[in-house]
């Protein structure tokens, strides 16, 4: 075949991540004992597509590691095989090595055979344990003896199965051909088969293309179930076919006895699961390496989105009127009479209106809903509970909240830590709850929703809460603050997000060294979001996260300082004030501060800071002040005067220039010049740098 | 338009009457600052405007004159009069600002250089380039990759990406 494969590999990939978030999602809804095999035929569908595709694409290992846990899924799904949390644990770490294994090939590095002979074997255990069963029941008396092994150990009269193929009637219009299906069974075993012609038509209605028949088969002998699978692989779609041991259609007792089987397996699968975990950390160190250089050529990577179809038909619909008036102007303009102007400015009012709507309809279109980013925390929650020995309970709500793409991909992490600070140091173990008085599973909620231009992400938990004391011992311990510094408990709160800052007693590998919050904050401060913490002693803590809609689009205040026009986010405005003399007044005699509502803050003269040439306001009485926040800190902007609020569409600096401090990216204004957005915090951390070195000149 | 007429250097054409491979041109953009001509490989050049005011970047070296909008895209502007150190000069109608290609650490950006006036696309003959001399130049030779002739005139070739490198040092500096 010359088809080069290689460039559908993406989509292989795609879909296949897909696929293993699908498996994972139902594995964790699967209740223990109730088989709803609709929820299983979901998962193994998505098992069986990772496994043809990987196959097509010679990823052997990966399909070979896949038909183990599809054989394990159809057990479950034909409800031959009872679903205990042992096997869906199993299940889960399989579903991990997999992504490892995909993972590793997308990046061109090597698989971790290793890890992945590990959970095949894990899987294998529990596959076989109807097997090993055999073995064990005669040791173990205790174990009530159960007769439906598929396979007997000696005399192998019982031993076999039993497969009833019927195929669709176009079955041998793909290609198939049923002869072949019985030679290799032939081969198998002891083969003897029946035909059923019930199907076959009348010899006038007869089309000799068509299939009409169906045979029943009976193999004799030692054959592993998966051996009579794989030869139906290639005929699947096109057939019905039901694989029954012969064992199973003498007995009398039903499938649920195959639960006891499990049971000395279980011991194993804890014991073999258990070490796995402990490969997995040992091989991560390694494993990170080459991913740190791949994460460069990650960069390149585009990426895509699904987009619900309404949302592309409403931008086709626009598209249109857009062009309609349009070309309503253009009509108007041709032969322009000064008599036509109000239909001229109603068209261009048109024009305004259709245009914005495409805008945000175009928004729209990269917005994708939170549940995206939720659909890994219940695994998560569910691994480190387990890991911690604690009872936890994840509620989410507010996921059909939307938000851009892009600050989906950047809010991961950080949620992510929040979260394991939860688990970790917020959320007491069980025993310490029922002593509190408190229920013994603790509730971690996740809850997003909308609030004015941001998108708000909530984590609370109904832990131990925040204790305003020891962080302001630890902070003066750590000379973060001075002794006698009063801070207020919102503020003692914040000092868990500097850097170094941590109140465990103890490091796990899961928090406590102190390096998170730190970057949790200033990567969601760089989206231009921030962090607000709530707690109470003893009930629990809200740790708020706001993080604007999208990072493309901004609110902003037009401010004209000498002749250049910046841009400030109207997030980070609280108000412009206009400054009187008796406002005004000069700390330790170099920085100016004014007064609001009883709060000295400082002022910043932009045009300093920026080197900003004539200035028209040096004087501060009378001048304007826009009062800023960033990081919980207030000032205000010295300018010279305030035009309008708009939207502007954010262009980065970096692109081809690079960063700047103080600034967060460029527009183009409406007359075609370019504006630049200031950046508030910078512009705080400028203006500190700035008094300093002027002090100390 | 200068031309090389490629004939006896290049080697005769061989017996079965192959006509002679054609000696390897480049093309430069010539432009001038002052009286000294510099060129440009023309497969770096993006496009050439009239000079037009930019937006001001604060607290960046005074050669990094702003920022322009060039059809949406953010693209910044150095002067290349300031940059080398030489004399500012008043603009008039042909100061021009020349958008090239800079290739950066395997990214390509776009940026534009404002010069005094552009002149014409020169073909030189790859074997004819001169190595620049090491000293006797006002410009930092580090600028310069080579020395070409076209139509009597010394042009000096810049590298581009060395020349629109950011954070670098000027020779005023």
């Amino acid at each position: 075949m010359s088809v080069d494969l290689a460039q559908f590999h993406q989509v292989f990939f795609e879909e296949s991540f897909e696929g293993l978030e699908i498996m994972e999602t139902g594995l964790l809804e699967l209740d223990q004992g109730d088989v709803d095999s609709e929820q299983i035929n979901t998962i193994f569908r998505a098992a069986h597509s990772i496994k043809g595709g990987s196959g097509t694409f010679g990823f052997t290992e990966v399909s070979d590691f896949t038909h183990v846990m599809e054989t394990l899924l159809d057990e479950m799904r034909d409800g031959r095989r009872q679903v205990t949390q042992d096997v869906v644990n199993v299940l889960l770490r399989s579903v991990d090595c997999l992504r490892e294994m995909l993972t590793a090939i997308q990046d061109e590095n090597p698989i971790d055979l290793d890890r992945v002979k590990a959970d095949q074997d894990a899987l294998n255990v529990i596959l076989g344990g109807e097997f090993s069963a055999v073995v064990e029941s005669d040791a173990d008396k205790g174990q009530s003896e159960s007769v439906d092994q598929p396979v007997e150990n000696e005399s192998g009269s019982l031993a076999g199965w039993h497969v009833v193929f019927s195929p669709h009637p176009n079955l041998m219009q793909v290609g198939n051909e049923p002869i072949r299906i019985f030679r290799e069974f032939a081969e198998l075993g002891e083969l003897e088969i029946t035909v059923d012609d019930h199907g076959l038509p009348s010899f006038h209605d007869l089309v000799p293309e068509e299939l009409h028949l169906s045979w029943d088969m009976t193999i004799k002998g030692l054959i592993d179930r998966t051996d009579i699978d794989d030869i139906f692989d290639w005929v699947e779609d096109d057939c019905d076919f039901a694989v029954r041991s012969l064992d199973e259609q003498n007995a009398a007792k039903s499938i649920p006895a195959v639960e006891k089987p499990a049971e000395p397996v279980s011991g194993n699968t804890v014991a073999a699961s258990a070490e796995i975990p402990s490969k997995p950390e040992a091989k991560k160190p390694p494993a990170k390496k080459p991913s740190g250089t791949k994460a460069a050529s990650k960069k390149s990577n585009t990426g895509s989105i699904r987009v619900e179809t309404d949302k592309i038909d409403t931008l086709i619909n626009m598209v249109g009127e857009l062009v309609i008036t349009q070309s309503m102007l253009g009509l108007i303009g041709e032969n322009f009479e000064v008599n036509k102007l109000e239909q001229l400015q109603s068209g261009l009012a048109q024009l305004e209106h259709h245009t914005r709507e495409l805008q945000e309809s175009v928004m729209n279109i990269r917005m994708l809903p939170v549940s995206f980013i939720f659909s890994r925390f219940p695994r998560l929650v569910h691994d480190l509970s387990t890991k911690l020995n604690k009872k936890i309970e994840l509620k989410l709500s507010g996921e059909t909240t939307e938000v851009d793409k892009s600050v989906i991909e950047m809010i991961s992490d950080p949620l992510v830590h929040l979260i394991r600070n939860s688990l970790d140091h917020g959320l007491e173990g069980p025993e310490e709850r029922i002593q509190a008085g408190k229920p013994e599973t603790g509730i971690v909620h996740l809850n997003a929703f909308h609030r004015g231009g941001s998108i708000v992400i909530e984590v609370s938990d109904d832990g131990r809460g925040l204790n305003a004391e020891k962080l302001r011992e630890k902070a003066v311990e750590r000379e973060l603050i001075e002794e006698d510094e009063i801070l207020s408990d919102k503020q003692a709160y914040e000092l868990i997000m500097m850097p170094g800052f941590s109140t465990a007693e103890v490091v796990s590998d899961v928090s406590g060294r102190g390096v998170g919050m730190d970057v949790v904050r200033r990567n969601i401060q760089s989206l231009g979001g921030g962090i607000e913490i709530k707690s109470e002693l003893g009930k629990g803590s809200v740790f708020s996260v706001n993080l604007p809609l999208t990072l493309a689009i901004l609110e902003g205040q037009s401010i004209v300082v000498g002749d250049e026009v910046y841009i400030v986010p109207l997030i980070s405005i609280i108000e412009s004030i206009s400054l009187h003399e008796e406002m005004i007044d000069n700390v330790a005699g170099n920085g100016e501060t004014f007064k609001l509502r009883g709060e000295y803050l400082p002022i910043v003269r932009m045009h300093e800071i920026f080197s900003i040439p004539n200035p028209k306001v040096e004087d501060l009485s009378g001048g304007l002040l826009v009062v800023v926040e960033a990081q919980g800190v207030r000032f205000g902007l010295l300018v010279d005067d305030l035009l309008g609020q708009h939207q502007v569409v954010i262009k980065s600096l970096e692109t081809n220039y690079k960063r700047v401090d103080g600034i967060s990216g460029a527009t183009i204004m409406g007359d075609g010049s370019v504006a630049l957005i200031v950046d508030i915090p910078g512009l705080m951390t400028l203006s500190t740098q700035f008094n300093t070195n002027k002090s100390a000149a | 338009m200068n031309s090389q007429v490629a004939h006896t250097d290049s080697g005769d054409a061989n017996e079965n009457g192959v006509p002679n491979n054609q000696p390897e041109l480049i093309q430069f953009l010539t432009f001038k600052l002052g009286k000294e001509e510099y060129g440009i490989d023309i497969l770096r050049i993006h496009e050439i405007r009239c000079w037009e005011s930019v937006s001001r970047i604060p607290n960046v070296p005074h050669y990094e004159k702003g920022v322009l909008n060039l059809r949406g895209a953010i693209v910044p502007v150095i002067d290349l009069r300031e940059r080398f150190g030489f004399e500012s000069a008043e603009t008039t109608e042909i100061t021009a600002v020349i958008i090239v290609q800079v290739h950066e650490d395997e990214e390509s950006k776009i940026m534009g250089m404002i010069v005094d006036s552009v002149s014409d696309v020169a073909d030189v003959e790859k074997s004819l380039l001169q190595k620049a001399p090491e000293f006797g130049e006002k410009v930092n030779t580090q600028f310069i990759s080579s020395l070409a002739t076209a139509n009597d005139r010394m042009i000096r070739v810049l590298n581009v990406d060395k020349l629109m490198q950011l954070n670098g040092v000027s020779q005023a500096d």
